[in-house]
C-alpha cells in the first residue's frame, strides 16, 4: 500500500468510529469496546479485501463475511453504511422499535449482513459451512469471520475449528480481535484462552499473528491469506487490538465493554475523533504537497 | 387385526433422503454428528459420499455449518439423536437457523421412550416442546413409514426450517401408500365415531388405532385423529373433532408438558373448552429396558389407552348431565 492509501484507509476507519459512537449514543447501549476494537479490520475487509459489491449485496459470487462477536453489530453496521450499503444517517436508529438495525446483526433486514449472529460460538460454524459450500461448488469464494477472545471460551468455536482443519477449508479465514478484555474482566483472569498461537496450529491452521489495528499488519496477514489457498488449510489471524481504540476515555476500559455514550460522553468521544480525522487530512495534504 | 409389516421411521427417513438424490434434487446435502449407521442417513452416504458430511460428535457445529450451506442455497438434513439434536444443539437452531429463517431440515431418530435399553439420559421426551416454542419451526412427528416418507418429502419441498422426529423402534405400518397423501398442518381422521376424539401423534397413532377397535368390542367408538403435524396445529380439525365428540384424549410418546396435549389442551381453552385428558410421559424421565416393557410400564400401549377410554366414558359427557 501506498502512504496516500495506508491515511485514506485511517480516514475511513475514522468515520467508521464515528459511526460506532453515533450508533451507540442514539441507542444509549450497545458495545463500543469491542466495535472500536474491530474497526479497523472491518475497513481494511470491506474497503480493500472483499470481493463485494454495495450496488448488488445478494450476488452469489461475493466473499462472506460472518460477525461472529455478533455485539460488535455497531462496527459492522458503521462499515457497511461507510461502504454505501445504507444510508449513515440511519445509524443512530440502532436498537429503535421497528429500525432494520437490530442489537445484533440480522441476515434479513440489514443489506450486507451474511448471517445473522449474537450467540457466541455460532458464527464461526456458519462460516465453515459457508467455506465448504464454496468448495463444494467449485466457488472461488473467501469466507471470513471475526470473533473475539472471550468468544473463544465458548466449546462450539473448537468444534468448529476442528471441522474446519478436517474439511481442509482452506477458503476460510478466522481473524480473532485479541483486545485482552470480556464483560467480566481481563480474559486472562475471567478464563484464560491463551497460548492461543499454538493451540491454532495444533488445530492445523495457518496461524498468523498480527496487530490488528494496523493497516501495514493486515495487508501482510491478508497476503498470507492468499498464498494459503491451495494448502488445503484453513488460516487463523490472531490479531491484537486495544479495545476501546480511538476514544482515550474508552480504551482499554472494562466497563465500556456493553454501554452507550451519554450527551457528554458522546461530545467528548466525537471531538476526539474528529480532531483525530483533521490530522489525518492535514498528513494527506502535507504527503500530497 | 391381521399382523401389520413393520418398519421404524429413521429407515423410512435415510431411504427417502436417497430417493430425493436419486430424482436430481442436487442441493440436499447431509450432515451426521457420528450416528449415520443409526440415523440412517448412512444408506444417503453410501450413495452420495460426496455430499454427506460427517461433522463428528459436535452437534453444536453441526447445525451452525448446515446454516452456512443453507444461506449459499444448500438443503442440508442434520440428524442426530433427538436427545442432542435438539437437547445439546438448542441455542443453534434457534439462533443460527430458525431466527434467519434458513433451509434447514433436522431429522432427529431415537425420540421417546421406545429408544428403550439406553434408558433416560438417551429417551428424549421434551424435544417437540423445544421445537414447538421456537417461532419459523415446523413440527412433525410421522406415526409409520408411509407417513415418514411422505413427510420427509414435504420437509423438502417446504421453505423453511423443520424438525422431523423419527423412530428407533420398527411399528406398524397402516397407512396404504396408494391412498395416502401427507400435508403439512393437515390432520387425517382414522377411525368414525362420536364417544370421544382422540388425537394421536408418532407410533402412538397405531397404539391408538388397536384401542379404538378393542373398544368398539364393547360398544364404544372412538375417533382417532392422527396429527402428524404438531406444529402448525390443525386446529380446524382439533376443534371439529371436540365439537362433535365432547370429549378429548390426547396421547403421545412425548412429556405431557409443551407436546402434541398441551397444543391441543391450549387451543380448546381458549376457543372451545372440552374435557381433555393427555396421556403420554408424566413429567418424569424414562428408564432402561426393552422398549414394549418401557412404553408398557410407562401407560403408552393399547391396552392403557383403551382402559384409559373405558374410564373416561363413563363419566357422562358435558351435556348429558
Amino acid at each position: 500500500m501506498t502512504k496516500q492509501e495506508v491515511l485514506q484507509l485511517k480516514m475511513t476507519a475514522t468515520r467508521v468510529r464515528m459511526g460506532i459512537i453515533e450508533a451507540t449514543h442514539g441507542a444509549r447501549s450497545g458495545h463500543p469496546g469491542g466495535s472500536l476494537s474491530a474497526a479497523d479490520v472491518l475497513t481494511y475487509l470491506y474497503f480493500r479485501e472483499m470481493n463485494i459489491d454495495p450496488q448488488n449485496p445478494g450476488d452469489p459470487e461475493r466473499d462472506r463475511f460472518v460477525l461472529s462477536k455478533g455485539h460488535a453489530a455497531p462496527a459492522l453496521y458503521a462499515t457497511l453504511a461507510e461502504r454505501g450499503y445504507f444510508p449513515v444517517q440511519d445509524l443512530p436508529t440502532l436498537r429503535h422499535l421497528g429500525s432494520y438495525l437490530q442489537g445484533h446483526p440480522n441476515m434479513n433486514t440489514v443489506p450486507g449482513v451474511d448471517m445473522s449472529t449474537g450467540s457466541l460460538g455460532q458464527g464461526v460454524s456458519t462460516a465453515c459451512g459457508m467455506a465448504l459450500a464454496a468448495k463444494m461448488r467449485g466457488q472461488d469464494i473467501n469466507v471470513y469471520t471475526l470473533l473475539g477472545d472471550g468468544e473463544l471460551e465458548e466449546g462450539e468455536c473448537w468444534e468448529a475449528f476442528m471441522f474446519a482443519s478436517h474439511y481442509k477449508l482452506d477458503n476460510l479465514c478466522i481473524m480473532v480481535d485479541v483486545n485482552g478484555l470480556q464483560i467480566d474482566g481481563p480474559t486472562s483472569q475471567v478464563m484464560n484462552t491463551q497460548p492461543l498461537d499454538d493451540k491454532m496450529d495444533a488445530f492445523g491452521f495457518n496461524t498468523i499473528v498480527c496487530n490488528g489495528n494496523s493497516f501495514a499488519d493486515l495487508e501482510q496477514a491478508f497476503i498470507l491469506l492468499d498464498r494459503a489457498h491451495g494448502s488445503g488449510k484453513p488460516t487463523c489471524l490472531l490479531m491484537r487490538t486495544t479495545k476501546g481504540l480511538g476514544v482515550s476515555y474508552m480504551e482499554n476500559a472494562v466497563d465500556w465493554h456493553g454501554k452507550g455514550p451519554n450527551d457528554a460522553e458522546y461530545e467528548k468521544a466525537m471531538a476526539e475523533l474528529r480532531t483525530a480525522y483533521e490530522q489525518l487530512e492535514k498528513e494527506v495534504e502535507r504527503s500530497n504537497g | 387385526m391381521a399382523e401389520m409389516k413393520k418398519v421404524a421411521t429413521r429407515d423410512s427417513y435415510g431411504r427417502t433422503l436417497v430417493k430425493l438424490a436419486k430424482e436430481g434434487h442436487d442441493d440436499i446435502v447431509v450432515l451426521d454428528a457420528d450416528l449415520s449407521a443409526s440415523t440412517k442417513t448412512a444408506l444417503f452416504r453410501e450413495e452420495y459420499p460426496d455430499r454427506f458430511f460427517n461433522c463428528g460428535i459436535a452437534e453444536q457445529n453441526m447445525m451452525g455449518v448446515a446454516a452456512g450451506l443453507a444461506s449459499m442455497g444448500y438443503t442440508p438434513f442434520a440428524s442426530s439423536f433427538a436427545m442432542f439434536a435438539t437437547g445439546r444443539a438448542y441455542d443453534q437452531i434457534r439462533n443460527s437457523i430458525a431466527y434467519p429463517q434458513l433451509n434447514v431440515k433436522i431429522v432427529a431418530s431415537h425420540a421417546g421412550l421406545s429408544v428403550g435399553e439406553d434408558g433416560a439420559s438417551h429417551q428424549m421426551c421434551e424435544d417437540i416442546a423445544l421445537m414447538r416454542a421456537i417461532p419459523n419451526m415446523v413440527v412433525i412427528n410421522p406415526s409409520d413409514d408411509v407417513e415418514a416418507c411422505a413427510a420427509v418429502r414435504a420437509a423438502y419441498a417446504h421453505n423453511g426450517p423443520v424438525y422431523i422426529r423419527v423412530s428407533r423402534l420398527a411399528t406398524p405400518v397402516f397407512h396404504d401408500p396408494s391412498a395416502y397423501t401427507f400435508e403439512i398442518g393437515k390432520a387425517e381422521k382414522l377411525t368414525e365415531g362420536f364417544d370421544i376424539a382422540v388425537f394421536s401423534t408418532g407410533l402412538m397413532t397405531s397404539e391408538a388405532l388397536r384401542a379404538a377397535v378393542a373398544c368398539k368390542k364393547q360398544g364404544i367408538n372412538v375417533r382417532v385423529i392422527n396429527v402428524p403435524t404438531i406444529k402448525p396445529l390443525d386446529e380446524e380439525a382439533v376443534l371439529h373433532a371436540a365439537r362433535e365428540c365432547l370429549r378429548v384424549l390426547t396421547v403421545e410418546e412425548h412429556s405431557v408438558i409443551g407436546g402434541l396435549g398441551d397444543a391441543v389442551a391450549s387451543l380448546l381453552g381458549e376457543k372451545m373448552p372440552t374435557p381433555i385428558w393427555r396421556m403420554g410421559v408424566q413429567d418424569r424421565f424414562g428408564t432402561s429396558g426393552p422398549a414394549w416393557d418401557v412404553l408398557r410400564e410407562y401407560g403408552l400401549t393399547a391396552e392403557s389407552i383403551t382402559a384409559k377410554i373405558m374410564e373416561i366414558v363413563r363419566t357422562p359427557k358435558p351435556n348429558e348431565e
